[in-house]
C-alpha cells in the first residue's frame, strides 16, 4: 500500500465552505485506491478565499490545491500521485504573493503544523520562549516585554509590559492571567484562527505572563460562537497538562489553565465585564478604578490580555525584544494580524509590520471588492470603529496614524463595503447594536443607543432631518463623555464618521419627498 | 421539543451543578450544561441551581436573562443562527435574512409553528471573509445563498 500524508485545515472558516466534506471524500477516494492516507488537520493559512486548501509536501515545499469541493477529491488524489497537474493546483503555497509578501511571525505555524502535536511543536522550537522565561527573573521578563513595545491587540493598544509590571508589583499570593478570547468584533477572526491552528503558542504566552506577574492560574474566556476553538483549546490544555509542560514546584503546577465559555454577549469582551462573567455574574461593566491589574478576577491582581497579545510573547522571549521592536513603525511595534473581511475578493489574514497602507491591504492583497464594484466605505476596528471613505485609503495602518484621521485599529478588522452600501443604515445599525448589546449599567449607553436608533429612524423617514441630525450629534457627545466603557463611549465613532463622510445618505428621504 | 417536566429539570440542574463542584462562579458553565441537556434553561431549574451553588434565585435568574444564549423555551428541531453583523451586511446578509424568513416560514427570534426551525440573529461568527455566514445546528456555513440555506436546513433535519 502506498502511504501518503496530506494537510487540510479543520479551521471553522475552512469547514464553513466544506473542508469536512472534502476530508470525508478524500478518505473514501483513498480507500478505492488502496492508499494509506494520513490526513493532518491543520489550522488555516489564512488565504481564506482558497479554502478548503489541501496541501502536500513536494521537494521540501508544500504545494496546494484549492478551493476544493468534495467532488474534486478523486482527481486531486490522482494528481498528487501523478504529476501534480490539476485545474485547482495553486503551486507552492508559501510562494503565493498574498502569503510570500507577509511577515509571518505570530502566525508562522498556523496552517503548517498539527495543532495538537506537542512533540512536533517542541521539536520545532515552539517552547523556546517558555523555556527562556523559566530561567529568567519575573522582572526581567517584564523588562523584555516592555522593551519590545508590545501593545495590547484587543483594541485599546495599552503597553503590555506596563500592565504586567503593575500586576508584578501588586501585593498578594493569588494572582491571575485572563486571556480575552471573546473576539466579538465583526470583521475579526484572528484569535479564532490562532486558537484553532496553534493553541500551544497561546498557552505558552499565558504561562509566561503568569511567570512574569506572579500568577499561577490562567483563564481563557472564549465566546460560545466558536465551538471549534473551544474544543481545540480544551484538547490543547489536556495535552499540555498531561505532559506537565508547565513544570511544578512544592506549591504544585507552575501554571494551570481553565477554559471558560461565554454566552453570546458582545460587551463581555470588555475586560471588567469579562471578569464579572468569569465569576458567574451578569456581564455588567465595573467602574474603574480599581483597574483589573490591581483588583481583577475574584478581587485579585489580574493580567487581562487579548489572545494575540499573549501569543506574541513567546517569540519576543525567544528572539529578543530588539527584534520585535525593530518591526513596525514608531510606537506601533511588531506585526499586526490584519483581517480582510466583508466585500473583498481575497479575504483572509494578512500579518505585516504596522505601517502598511490600507489601500495596499484592500487592493494589493484583497484584490478589491468581491462584487467588482468600487469601494465606498471601510469600517476599521469593529462595530465601535470609524468608517473611512475611498479617498482615505492611503492611511498607514498604525495606532497613531489612524487616530490622526479619527479612526482606530481596534483588533485589526477591515470590513470592505462597495457602492451599494447605505451609510445611514450603517449608522442606524451601530446604534441598534449598542442598544442590543449594552450591559445596561450606565444610562448614556443604555438609553442613548435606543434614542439614537429612534432618531436615525426619523432621519431615514425624512422627518425634520436637520434638527434630528443636530440631536444625534448632541446625543453622541453625551454617550462619548458619559458612558462607563467604550461600548457607549465609542458607538458614536461609526455613527459620526458616517454622517461626516456621507452626508448625502442621510438626506435621501427628504430629497425623495421634495 | 416540549418543556421538560419539573423533575427532569431539577435532576439536570443538580447534575450540572455537581459536575462543576457546585461552584458559584461556574454558573455560566452550569447553565450551558443545563441547556445542552434540556434544550433550554427552564424556570424550574432556577431554584435548584440557586440552592446548589448557594446563590439567590434572583441572582441566578438575573444571569440567565442577561445572556443571549440562554432560552427559557426549547428551540425548534433545527436552530439557524444567521449572522447579521457588518462583515456579512457587506455581502448582502440583510437581503438573505428577509429571504430566509420567507423560505423558512418563521420570523427572527421565533420558532416555526410546527416546531421544525428556530431562526435567530447573531452578531459575528468569525467567518467574516466568507460571508454571509450562519450556524445551522452546530455547523458553520459560509458563502450562503437563500437556496443553499434552505437546502442545508432541510438536510439538518427540519
Ligand atoms: C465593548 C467592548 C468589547 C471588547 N471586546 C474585546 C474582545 O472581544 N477581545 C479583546 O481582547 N478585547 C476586547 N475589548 C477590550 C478589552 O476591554 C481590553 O482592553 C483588552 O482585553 C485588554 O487586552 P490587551 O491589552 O491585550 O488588548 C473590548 C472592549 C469593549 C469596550
Amino acid at each position: 500500500m502506498t502511504a501518503l500524508t496530506l494537510f487540510l485545515p479543520d479551521d471553522a472558516a475552512a469547514a464553513s465552505v466544506g473542508a469536512d466534506r472534502v476530508a470525508a471524500a478524500l478518505d473514501a477516494a483513498a480507500k478505492t485506491r488502496s492508499l494509506h492516507l494520513t490526513l493532518v488537520r491543520t489550522g488555516s493559512r489564512g488565504l481564506l478565499w482558497l479554502e478548503p486548501l489541501l496541501e502536500v509536501e513536494r521537494a521540501g515545499a508544500r504545494v496546494g490545491f484549492g478551493p476544493l469541493e468534495a467532488d474534486d477529491a478523486a482527481s486531486v488524489l490522482d494528481a498528487v500521485l501523478g504529476d501534480g497537474a490539476h485545474a485547482k493546483a495553486v503551486g507552492a503555497v508559501e510562494e503565493i504573493p498574498y502569503f510570500a509578501k507577509q511577515t509571518r511571525s505570530l502566525f508562522a505555524r498556523c496552517g503548517v503544523i498539527d495543532p495538537l502535536d506537542l512533540g512536533g511543536f517542541r521539536a520545532a522550537g515552539g517552547l523556546a520562549g517558555w523555556d527562556a522565561a523559566r530561567a529568567m527573573a519575573p522582572a526581567d521578563i517584564v523588562a523584555a516585554v516592555t522593551a519590545s513595545g508590545l501593545r495590547g491587540r484587543g483594541g485599546a493598544g495599552f503597553p503590555a509590559g506596563i500592565k504586567w509590571n503593575t500586576v508584578l508589583a501588586a501585593a498578594g499570593e493569588q494572582k491571575y492571567v485572563c486571556c480575552n478570547a471573546d473576539e466579538g468584533d465583526s470583521g475579526t477572526f484572528a484569535d479564532r484562527m490562532l486558537m484553532e491552528g496553534d493553541p500551544f503558542t497561546l498557552l505558552a504566552g499565558m504561562a509566561i505572563a503568569g511567570r512574569a506577574s506572579g500568577a499561577r492560574e490562567g483563564y481563557v474566556y472564549i465566546r460560545s460562537e466558536y465551538p471549534r476553538a473551544i474544543a481545540k483549546m480544551r484538547a490543547a490544555v489536556a495535552v499540555w497538562e498531561r505532559d506537565n509542560v508547565s513544570g511544578e514546584d512544592d506549591r504544585g503546577s507552575l501554571f494551570s489553565f481553565h477554559i471558560r465559555v461565554g454566552a453570546g454577549s458582545y460587551v463581555c469582551g470588555e475586560e471588567t465585564s469579562m471578569l464579572e462573567s468569569l465569576e458567574g455574574q451578569r456581564g455588567e461593566v465595573r467602574a474603574k478604578p480599581p483597574i483589573p491589574a490591581l483588583k481583577g478576577l475574584f478581587g485579585k491582581p489580574t493580567v487581562v490580555n487579548n489572545v494575540l497579545t499573549l501569543a506574541s510573547v513567546p517569540a519576543i522571549l525567544e528572539r529578543g525584544a530588539d527584534w520585535y521592536a525593530s518591526l513596525g513603525a514608531g510606537r506601533s511595534t511588531g506585526t499586526q494580524a490584519f483581517q480582510l473581511a466583508g466585500n473583498v475578493k481575497r479575504g483572509g489574514l494578512v500579518e505585516l509590520p504596522f505601517g502598511v497602507a490600507l489601500r495596499e491591504l484592500i487592493d494589493g492583497y484583497g484584490g478589491g471588492t468581491l462584487s467588482g464594484r468600487p469601494v465606498r466605505a471601510v469600517q476599521l476596528g469593529g462595530p465601535l470603529g470609524a468608517y473611512v471613505s475611498a479617498d482615505q485609503l492611503d492611511v498607514a495602518m498604525g495606532y497613531e496614524s489612524l487616530a490622526e484621521i479619527g479612526a482606530m485599529l481596534g483588533h485589526g478588522g477591515i470590513v470592505v463595503f462597495d457602492d451599494s452600501v447605505d451609510m445611514a443604515r450603517q449608522a442606524r445599525f451601530a446604534m441598534d447594536f449598542c442598544a442590543i448589546e449594552s450591559c445596561g449599567k450606565c444610562t448614556p449607553c443604555r438609553l442613548g443607543a435606543v434614542r439614537g436608533r429612534e432618531t436615525i429612524d426619523k432621519i431615514l423617514a425624512g422627518d425634520d432631518v436637520d434638527a434630528n441630525l443636530a440631536l444625534i450629534e448632541d446625543l453622541c457627545e453625551v454617550m462619548t463623555d458619559g458612558s462607563l466603557c467604550a461600548m457607549g463611549g465609542l458607538t458614536p465613532m461609526p455613527v459620526l464618521s458616517a454622517i461626516k463622510g456621507w452626508p448625502e445618505d442621510f438626506r435621501k428621504a427628504r430629497k425623495a419627498a421634495e | 421539543m416540549a418543556v421538560a417536566p419539573a423533575s427532569d429539570a431539577a435532576e439536570a440542574a443538580r447534575a450540572a451543578c455537581a459536575a462543576h463542584a457546585n461552584a458559584p462562579d461556574a454558573l455560566i458553565e452550569i447553565l450551558h450544561d443545563v441547556q445542552a441537556a434540556l434544550g433550554c434553561v427552564p424556570k424550574d431549574a432556577v431554584p435548584v441551581i440557586a440552592e446548589a451553588i448557594n446563590r439567590s434565585r434572583a441572582e441566578v435568574h438575573g444571569v440567565v436573562s442577561f445572556y443571549h444564549d440562554f432560552r427559557s423555551e426549547p428551540a425548534g428541531r433545527v436552530v439557524v443562527k444567521l449572522c447579521r453583523a457588518e462583515a456579512c451586511q457587506a455581502v448582502g446578509c440583510e437581503a438573505l435574512a428577509q429571504e430566509a424568513e420567507k423560505r423558512l416560514g418563521v420570523a427572527f427570534g421565533e420558532t416555526s409553528m410546527d416546531g421544525r426551525v428556530t431562526l435567530e440573529a447573531v452578531y459575528c461568527l468569525g467567518d467574516c471573509a466568507l460571508g454571509p455566514a450562519a450556524l445551522i445546528g452546530d455547523e458553520l456555513h459560509g458563502r450562503l445563498t437563500a437556496e443553499k440555506l434552505e437546502q442545508l436546513v432541510k438536510e439538518a433535519g427540519a
